[in-house]
């Protein structure tokens, strides 16, 4: 993109910063707020007079605003500064030191983003070799064949003398072994390959079930307009490659479908702006259940709600049958998750709905409220215990919006966990074992 | 010094080499390849010692071995743990639940040897 189209950009962005309206700054430097508007979408090229009014009524240099750097470096040197959380950071001069220094600020915020990037790549693996069965599975075949082989191989080489009977069955075993690892190590080289290449690291039922759920966005128009086919949705599904991810998959679809009937995606997204995001208002309003609103909520398209939203869905073992991920919440992507997260202190109370802010310690520190209630999931049965469910939605606080209460601080998994001082902890930290 | 071993093993070539490997040694060797009733085995066996995986069907090595550790008269039975998991935190669990000596696969065969040895001549000390 030229340099001057940008220049529309920048004075956007240093009105906003202003807080002034676009017509009040159109007034001042005397243009229409079109043809502002028309500048600031960098569709009128600028320059001369009305330049250097605007630069005057914004408060900065001309050429801050023609040559200023990037809005995507001085974004990511704010968000740097954030997530370092170092108090005196001179964030408000973050757009001076980009124009002064432009191949610094480039460098830092590089380094930020590659730092996220490896920890991101750290929670993974660390994360996959600590729990992932299939990888525990494949790599425990591999190791016992070699093993096996290994047994034989010395035996074979080191015994002197050896019955023929002993020697054939030896060389058989060695012979069957071989074949099992060559097998054995392709199998877990594919599948390091398969998970390596592909961004969403799926492989899993619930993997591929997640990763098909966030390709339409957790919402399915078709679904939303009664008219679609839970099998043709799932059959044009690149995600959902096994029969047990499809099998997952269709379940999903059919309780979101009753959602719909039971919710409409007009009235509910009416009932959402009305009275805003009041789970048992809804649930009275629709006479429907808590868990049934939680999920209706998760599925709502862009727009409804002011930001996004998570879901988490366990059944009484703790497993984690559902995920909505949502920025800055970690959610494990196998194994056991934080137990201090409220989704598993409302099993211990079925049927009572519980609110708790939380805070989790990631990258920067983020709070969320977060609601939770656990519910007996199938049809009752004399003599036969009721199995629970536990749904638990995730909403973000906004900067400002806290109470001043202090949050609970919670976790995404042990191993990845940096809070020393928790009495939930199962197993250290890689963190603190400075991995 | 007795000189039975019981060997836990689902891997059935491990199992014939490990048992190849201790019988020309002077050792006579049962092998056994379920975990769901493998204590019950070991009580009824009565070794001198047991070669034990720490992965078997239906029972897991560890859990094996607690339940070993919690029989009037088998606290001290050495016990041999073989895993493909070498991680410091089973390690630190097999210690804990009891075990003699912890050895991860790959192993070469002096190494069990040695092990079986230094075992029972510890055994037969104490």
């Amino acid at each position: 993109m030229p340099r001057d189209m940008l220049t529309g950009s920048r004075i956007r962005e240093r009105r906003a910063i202003k807080g002034l309206r676009q017509a009040d700054l159109a007034r001042q430097v005397g243009i229409s707020p079109s043809y502002l508007n028309l500048i600031e979408h960098n569709r009128r090229r600028i320059g001369g007079k009305l330049l250097v009014d605007l630069a005057e009524v914004l408060g900065v240099e001309p050429s801050m605003l023609t040559e200023g750097a990037e809005a995507a470096l001085i974004s990511g040197l704010r968000e740097a500064a954030a997530e370092a959380g170092v108090a005196m950071a001179e964030t408000d001069r973050a757009e001076e030191f980009a124009g002064r220094f432009p191949g610094w600020a480039e460098v830092l915020v590089w380094s930020h983003r590659r730092i996220t990037s490896l920890e991101r790549t750290v929670e993974t693996l660390s994360d996959r070799l600590t729990h992932d069965p299939r990888l525990a599975a494949s790599l425990h075949e591999v190791l016992s064949t070699a093993a096996a082989i290994r047994s034989t191989a010395s035996i074979l080489a080191e015994t002197g003398e050896l019955e023929p009977e002993w020697r054939d069955r030896f060389h058989r075993n060695l012979n069957e072994d071989s074949a099992r690892l060559a097998d054995s190590s392709k199998a877990l080289v594919n599948y390091l390959d398969d998970t390596e290449a592909s961004a969403d690291h799926r492989g899993a039922p619930q993997e591929e079930v997640e990763a098909f759920m966030a390709a339409h966005g957790h919402h399915f128009p078709l679904l939303e307009a009664g008219a679609g086919d839970l099998d043709a949705i799932i059959a044009s599904a690149p995600e959902l490659t096994g029969r047990a991810a499809r099998q997952v998959a269709r379940k999903i679809l059919r309780q979101y479908a009753a959602d719909v009937v039971a919710m409409p995606l007009a009235p509910f997204s009416e009932a959402v702006k009305a009275q805003g995001l009041d789970p048992l208002a809804l649930a009275q309003a629709f006479a429907v259940d808590l868990p049934a609103v939680f999920r209706r909520i998760a599925t709502l398209p862009e727009g409804v709600l002011p930001g996004e939203v998570g879901l988490v869905i366990c059944d009484a073992s703790g497993s984690i049958l559902f995920r909505k991920a949502i920025t800055g919440f970690a959610l494990p992507r196998h194994g056991e998750a934080c137990p201090l997260w409220p989704l598993f202190s409302a099993l211990n109370r079925p049927l009572v709905p519980i609110r708790r802010r939380v805070s989790q310690l990631g990258r920067a520190v983020a709070e969320f409220d977060c609601l939770a209630i656990a519910w007996p999931d199938g049809p009752p049965g004399f003599e036969r215990d009721p199995l629970y469910r536990s749904i638990m939605l995730i909403l973000p606080v906004r900067h400002g919006e806290g109470d001043g209460a202090t949050p609970q601080p919670v976790g995404g998994t042990c191993r990845v966990c940096p809070r020393s001082d928790c009495d939930a902890r199962r197993e250290p930290s890689i963190l603190s074992e400075g991995f | 010094m007795g000189r039975h071993v019981l060997l836990i093993e689902d891997e059935a070539n491990i199992a014939e080499a490990i048992r190849f490997l201790l019988t020309r040694d002077g050792w006579q060797v049962d092998t056994h390849a379920d975990g769901s009733d493998a204590v019950e085995v070991v009580c009824a066996a009565k070794p001198d010692l047991v070669i034990l995986d720490m992965m078997l069907p239906g029972k897991s090595g560890m859990d094996i071995l607690r339940e070993l550790r919690a029989i009037d008269g088998l606290h001290d039975l050495p016990v041999l743990m073989l895993t493909a998991r070498g991680q410091s935190r089973d390690r630190d669990m097999a210690e804990k639940a009891g075990v003699s000596r912890f050895m991860t696969k790959p192993f070469s065969n002096i190494e069990v040897l040695t092990a079986v040895r230094d075992l029972l001549a510890q055994a037969s000390r104490t």
